[in-house]
């Protein structure tokens, strides 16, 4: 049997090894690339991310990379953007003024408040592990999460979060000092984590291990 | 409040996973990795690795340890020791850290804690201090693992540290490591309210209820264990039971 494929697209932002080597544990043979061909010919594509908003689609629109992605929405090939990476999958960035991304789940980004729900100083950028809950009436079959359970702890580290617009994008949520924040988002072939899940132990293999399976 | 982690700290010469007291008199005790995979699988939030004489010879000797550590451990991992220039930064992140941890260097060159946050995020640039009591709430920063003094006072250097771009404190109190005779808990309290950023308690647990003082008492954000993990006193597993019951709240693990 074949190992499943997958791209991780490099762009010279984050930790790779650490996406690689959880893809590989999970049973994938990873390519690390960021020519536009070989992504648009792949079954599965993961966008990592670590760092500005806007640093990281300037990259992406200096290799080429920003209608590649497009296409491979259209492609109905999988994507997984991971951190910065599910953030640039919206429509646009507050972070250092506004910064269109690439507008294939509808929403934008706003930063995580520095005060919690009842006034009080909160550190940023959220940093550690929280529990995971599906909104009212989400069910998480179907989802990169369906071998999850509300509760289950994801690794963070982010300053901004993602405003889906269509509740139906949105599948995970974590709570930090009251504030409901975006974690896990969904729209056709595309799914986005906020949180790290080759950082989050078996809970996030989990997730890379329904990514991987056909 | 984010969950207050249990971070296994690892402290490495050459090869080997050592342990000491008051950061010297080293005994070794096996391959780190042994150690780092048994403590992931119980359920560890971080982990740290220290290359402890790293700074006597200016270079680091982790990045395979790591390397090697990234196949089979999937939570953040903090490397520290010998870090002198962003491109000793920029090489143990290539190999699979998430956090530099900086002392010596960060002493010497403090644009250092500036360089390493504006390239990655403060969130990876982990200010580590080793602080010996001087004087009644007085502790003077050591580095070189414990071997040099600088002058330093602890509260005015973490300030200085924060305020040039340190995400995170991991904090050692030369005093209390490897003595099991519990956190420095004074130090701790005075580190954590001079600064806003996360705090990591380290030296001195010896059985699980530490945790509990130096969480409550002392406002640590985290703990890095070493030799109650190392002699196996106690699991991970257990010490988030107790902090669990004792209403701290702890990342859900099963």
């Amino acid at each position: 049997m074949n190992k499943p494929e997958i791209i991780v697209i490099d762009y010279g932002v984050g930790n790779l090894l650490s996406v690689q080597r959880g893809l590989e544990k999970c049973g994938a043979k990873v390519n690390l690339t960021s020519d536009p061909q070989k992504i648009l010919e792949a079954n599965r594509v993961v966008l990592p991310g670590v760092g500005a908003f806007s640093n990281a689609m300037k990259t992406l629109k200096n290799l080429g990379l920003t209608e590649t992605l497009i296409e491979l929405a259209k492609l109905k090939t999988p994507l997984l953007g991971i951190c910065l990476g599910m953030q640039l999958l919206f429509e646009e960035s507050e972070e250092f003024g506004i910064t269109e991304g690439l507008g294939l789940i509808p929403g934008r980004v706003i930063s995580v408040p520095n005060q919690t729900i009842s006034g009080e100083k909160q550190k940023i950028p959220h940093i550690g592990w929280s529990s995971l809950y599906s909104p009212i009436m989400k069910d998480w079959s179907n989802t990169l999460l369906q071998n999850n359970k509300a509760g289950d702890c994801a690794y963070f580290v982010h300053s901004f979060m993602a405003m889906p617009s269509d509740s139906n994008n949105l599948i995970a949520e974590c709570n930090y000092g009251g504030t409901k924040i975006a974690a896990v988002v969904g729209k056709d072939q595309i799914t986005g984590c906020q949180f790290h899940p080759e950082k989050s132990g078996e809970v996030g293999l989990e997730i890379l291990r329904n990514f991987c399976a056909d | 409040m984010s969950n207050i982690r249990l971070i296994a700290r690892l402290d490495i010469k050459g090869p080997n996973l050592i342990k000491g007291i008051h950061l010297e008199g080293l005994r070794v005790m096996g391959l780190p990795n042994e150690f780092a995979l048994k403590y992931y699988l119980q359920g560890a939030d971080e982990l740290i690795y220290m290359d402890c004489v790293a700074s006597l010879y200016g270079r680091n000797n982790l990045s395979e340890i790591i390397m090697s550590a990234a196949k089979d451990i999937f939570v953040p991992m903090t490397v520290g020791g010998g870090i002198r220039t962003v491109d000793d930064a920029t090489n143990v992140l290539r190999f699979g850290a998430d956090k530099v941890a900086v002392n010596t260097a960060a002493v010497s060159n403090p644009k250092l804690i500036t360089d390493i946050a504006q390239r990655f995020g403060s969130q990876c640039m982990v200010l580590s201090i080793e602080a010996k009591q001087v004087g009644h709430d007085q502790w003077e920063v050591y580095t070189d693992n414990g071997r040099e003094h600088t002058g330093l006072d602890v509260i005015e250097w973490v300030k200085y540290g924060v305020s040039m771009g340190a995400g995170e404190i991991l904090l050692t109190s030369v005093d209390k490591e490897g003595t099991r005779k519990g956190f420095d808990i004074a130090l701790i309290r005075a580190v954590a309210a001079a600064v806003d950023v996360p705090l990591i308690a380290s030296g001195g647990m010896g059985k699980p209820e530490d945790l509990l003082e130096v969480v409550n008492e002392a406002n640590a954000d985290a703990v890095a264990m070493a030799d109650i993990l190392h002699y196996n006193r106690a699991v991970i597993g257990d010490i988030r039971t107790l902090a669990s019951n004792e209403g701290l709240s702890v990342r859900h693990y099963e």
